[in-house]
């Protein structure tokens, strides 16, 4: 029964990021595809279980180059996201000076 | 449940709530930023719960592993220039999928080969691994295409589609037999080297141009695989990340699919780019005119609205600064410069919005097809750069062409256009374009770059 519990986490949470992800404007789906793609590299923590565990020499190489690609996509992940959002700014008021790069607030 | 098991489950449910809300902010550009440092806290939040985690008895490998990720993490994080995006993307679903595909290896191996998993959880994992795997070799074939290390054009052989049919027909069959005898390493590993073939087999013969399409179907296998993981292996967080990462995929593929008027199916088994038969209107008889720099700026100098229309051309040549320049010198005429973004311009979701961004374009500049539309017909000069298929009429009027139906921008009504190109070679799959023959229209042949830096150049003395 407790594996039913698992499913009803997945529609569930499928179907907020439905409701959310519909409402992101094509401007910013570059960013959303690598921040999402960040977020799913969160699968470190089964990987960090595999590398850690000592249950088989097996299962701890798998776990250490699967510790490595997520990580891979955790630093590099976040990084870009925040590297592209920084880019997207409001055109300056009339008058005033171009906003400085990077001026995302 | 020990006082450290608790710690572990709060963090987990800190950092779902977190990625949910760092997802939100992205609805909006002013708040993405700060949204997205939410999201990275709830990274790191669930990453030190899961350090205390009773299960993990040695650190000497994962250390390893946490250095070696960020040693190649933070370059490809920092220093890939954003013209090589779409295969960066490509790269990260590699690695993403890679690592959950192993996992899933593992968690099959200490259980006995199987042994002592339950049919669901087998299904879980047989799921993640077979997803995974797909995942994994797509992805590379997707970033060595967008690379250029493998032809852009679709690489298809006869029978094809049949060859895939079967070899899908034979995973399906493989993993509804592990689901009833887990215990079986032949089928396993027959079902693993059998989803790496068809990775290769199912993007292979894709082209260039529907990559957007593929790149979102990828991102949303790696987020289910990695939601499957989670449901074999009871992880409440890793389930809802990659729920909503194969939710973000999934609704980008379609989007991406209606931008080009196909099915998915027709996108993934069409293989287009083999020759038209007797397609559309041929060029012959038809006249271009060719056009000056010179004279181009002066058109661009009197201007009062110009609206620019990017494609795949713009990134190729990287043109994206030199635009800027551009727009800027037509603002100081008194101009007004706005930019029409094809859903499906460029090479990924999003892409040309990106380029645009890192030359400091303003995003209340970059227009969605549905809302510029209207205005080409009011627009004094529509600048075409790079950009084909997105901008050709037959689209609209022609039911013999391929691409007829496809939503696209309307550029044939602006008062003049001036079309950026290499050369007068029919673009993907060998469309003829009408607009490049049009009256009003008017070709400026060469690289885009140092097309418009000869353009600023004009400009600056008209």
């Amino acid at each position: 029964m407790n594996d039913f519990l698992e499913i009803y986490v997945f529609v569930l949470a499928g179907f907020v990021g439905f409701q959310i992800i519909t409402r992101v404007p094509s401007l910013l789906h570059t960013p959303l595809m690598s921040a999402t793609n960040a977020m799913s590299a969160i699968s470190l923590v089964a990987s960090l279980v595999a590398a850690g565990a000592n249950r088989s020499t097996v299962s701890t190489i798998l776990g250490l180059v699967a510790v490595a690609t997520a990580t891979i996509n955790v630093v590099g992940g976040f990084l870009i996201t925040d590297r592209m959002l920084k880019m997207f700014h409001h055109a300056p008021k009339a008058g005033t000076t171009p906003a400085s790069k990077g001026g995302a607030k | 449940m020990t006082p450290r098991a608790l710690f572990v489950q709060v963090t987990y449910l800190a950092a779902s709530v977190l990625f949910i809300l760092g997802l939100r902010s992205l609805t909006k550009p002013d708040s993405a930023r700060r949204g997205m440092h939410q999201a990275m806290v709830g990274m790191a939040l669930a990453i030190v719960g899961t350090l205390l985690h009773h299960d993990i008895v040695r650190y000497d490998f994962i250390v390893v592993g946490l250095v070696v990720g960020s040693l190649i993490g933070y370059p490809l994080g920092m220093y890939v220039p954003m013209t090589a995006m779409p295969q960066r993307i490509a790269i990260s679903h590699v690695f993403g999928a890679l690592a959950v595909t192993l996992v899933g290896i593992a968690e099959w191996y200490d259980h006995g080969l199987g042994l002592r998993l339950d049919r669901f959880t087998m299904g879980a994992i047989g799921f993640e691994v077979m997803f995974g795997a797909l995942t994994v070799t797509g992805s590379l074939m997707a970033a060595g295409k967008l690379q250029e290390i493998l032809p852009g054009r679709p690489l298809t052989f006869r029978g094809q589609n049949a060859v895939n049919g079967v070899l899908f027909a034979v995973i399906v069959a493989l993993f509804l037999f592990l689901v009833v005898a887990p215990h079986s390493p032949v089928a396993f590993s027959l079902m693993i080297a059998l989803a790496l073939a068809a990775g290769v087999s199912l993007v292979l013969p894709i082209g260039g141009a529907d990559m957007p399409v593929v790149i979102s179907l990828m991102n949303s296998y790696a987020g289910l695989a990695a939601a499957a993981t989670g449901i074999a292996i009871n992880n409440e967080v890793l389930i809802i990340a990659g729920a909503l990462d194969g939710a973000s995929g999934f609704i980008l593929s379609i989007v991406m699919s209606k931008a080009m008027n196909r099915s998915f199916s027709n996108v993934l088994f069409g293989a287009f780019g083999a020759p038209q038969a007797a397609s559309a209107k041929s060029a012959a008889g038809l006249t271009v005119r060719s056009i000056s720099p010179e004279d181009a700026a002066v058109q661009l100098a009197y201007a009062r609205s110009v609206i620019v229309v990017p494609g795949y051309g713009l990134a190729v040549a990287q043109a994206q600064h030199a635009v800027r320049e551009l727009a800027d010198l037509v603002e100081k005429n008194g101009g007004e410069v706005k930019y029409a973004i094809h859903p499906v311009a460029g090479r990924m979701p999003g892409h040309m919005n990106v380029l645009l961004a890192e030359a400091d374009v303003p995003y209340d500049k970059l227009k969605e097809m549905d809302e510029i539309n209207s205005e080409f017909a009011s627009c004094d000069v529509a600048l075409v750069i790079g950009a084909n298929d997105v901008v050709n009429p037959a689209a609209r009027n022609d039911k013999a062409s391929p691409i007829y139906g496809m939503p696209i921008l309307n550029v044939d009504q602006a008062r003049s256009v001036i079309v950026m190109k290499r050369s007068m070679s029919p673009g993907f799959a060998g469309i003829e374009n009408e607009l490049f023959y049009d009256q009003k229209t008017s070709m400026l042949f060469g690289d885009a770059k140092s097309s418009l830096a000869k353009l600023v150049e004009q400009v600056k003395q008209a």
